[in-house]
């Protein structure tokens, strides 16, 4: 009797484990073609955050995708900010993140926000792989070099050199509002983000 | 000792749903088959619920949609090519709303592949759609249709005995609306 229910208990779980294991289907659009690197499941978060919400958020530089350099602290007093790092280009969960933002430029603009798309990518891969998305109204940032230094300022880059799927929501005063460092492997609920950001009006 | 393997029996079904609301396949669904077999919530707007034909709250297969054809697009808003489509998609929906010969023969619903309810009603809103969305939040639906690539149209002839089969499906390649009506039409046996 004992055996029967414990090989029960291995089939149950097998079909469990099936169910949670097998990664979700993500970079599915065929506007990607068959150019998505299949990077498999990956431990969901690799790193040790540097700042909370209430912190003001460290200041960068990073150039872009179009040719100009941007710095958080020239939008201080004047826009809110929400930073989007995604962990490399032509990946799965991440080449289908920021299409979706793509499509909501009037909620960024309804909450007085602008996005940056950040990856540890040098700008020529960015720029191959971002065309890919149609054209995007949000600046592209490049952490390449020196590699991923935003990213570790933050504390999202993660052991392997990329950096985390994470979202950090700045105010105009420069303190972080909002943080997500999602699971890797999985694409933060849109909701979420725009709750974050209807937030920052109250 | 009966009952003990009566138990383990219902136990091992309530996980097999409970766990795969619909099973997954290794391949897209293709004309001749039939539509993997999963569930879609009743929409709550009345406005969707006439024009499928439904009733009630709850789940329904897509053959039950009240109708002789039925178009899928399995999409997502995140999909840029989805996104590029959907405006195109909306003129189909139009012209076969304004021709009475297909008004009721043919409907039309969207299949948000691992897209929240959220996500589903963003797309619909930016895109204007008129046709009802559906969230697959999980990508359980994506599964079941074999993990197709987006957009994905899948074309369901409805028979009158309530049987079904898939007359034609295609990725991606939107011809735009009166070509895909053309090919509908041909395919279903409609013209």
């Amino acid at each position: 009797m004992k055996k029967i229910i414990r090989v029960e208990m291995v089939l149950i779980s097998i079909v469990i484990s099936m169910w949670i294991f097998i990664p979700a289907v993500y970079g599915a659009s065929d506007a990607f073609k068959e150019n998505i690197y299949k990077v498999g499941a990956l431990k969901p978060v690799d790193s040790k955050l540097n700042v909370k919400v209430g912190d003001r958020a460290p200041d960068f530089t990073l150039p872009s995708v179009s040719g100009e350099k941007v710095s958080l602290s020239q939008y201080r007093g004047k826009k809110n900010v929400v930073l989007s790092f995604v962990p490399a280009a032509w990946t799965p969960v991440c080449s289908d993140q920021w299409p979706g933002y793509n499509i909501i430029k009037d909620v960024f603009k309804q909450n007085d926000a602008i996005l940056f798309g950040i990856t540890v990518d040098n700008i020529p891969t960015l720029f191959a792989w971002t065309n890919q998305m149609g054209k995007l109204w949000f600046p592209v940032l490049s952490d390449f070099w020196p590699h991923g230094a935003v990213a570790k300022k933050f504390g999202v880059l993660r052991s392997d050199g990329v950096s985390e799927r994470a979202l950090f929501v700045i105010d105009k005063k420069g303190t972080l509002r909002y943080i997500d460092v999602h699971d890797i492997n999985k694409r933060p609920p849109l909701e979420d983000l725009v709750g974050a950001l209807e937030k920052l009006k109250k | 000792m009966k009952k003990i393997y009566l138990t383990l029996i219902v136990i091992n079904i309530l996980v097999l749903t409970l766990v795969f609301p619909a099973l997954p396949a290794n391949k897209p669904p293709a004309k001749g088959e039939t539509l993997p077999v999963f569930n879609l919530p009743i929409p709550k707007s009345s406005a969707e619920k006439g024009y499928l034909g439904l009733s009630g709250d709850g789940l329904f297969k897509i053959p039950q949609i009240k109708t002789k054809v039925v178009i899928v697009e399995i999409y997502s808003m995140y999909c840029p090519y989805c996104q590029k489509d959907a405006p195109g998609i909306n003129e189909l929906y139009n012209l076969i709303e304004k021709n009475p010969d297909f008004k009721n023969k043919i409907k039309m619903i969207g299949i948000g592949a691992g897209n929240t309810s959220f996500e589903v009603e963003t797309y619909k809103k930016t895109y204007q759609v008129p046709f009802p969305l559906f969230p697959d939040k999980d990508f359980a639906i994506h599964k079941a249709c074999g993990e197709v690539r987006t957009p994905y149209f899948i074309v369901v002839k409805i028979n009158d005995d309530g049987t079904h089969q898939i007359v034609h499906a295609q990725l991606g390649n939107y011809p735009g609306a009166e070509p895909f009506l053309e090919i509908i039409l041909k395919a279903s046996g409609l013209k």
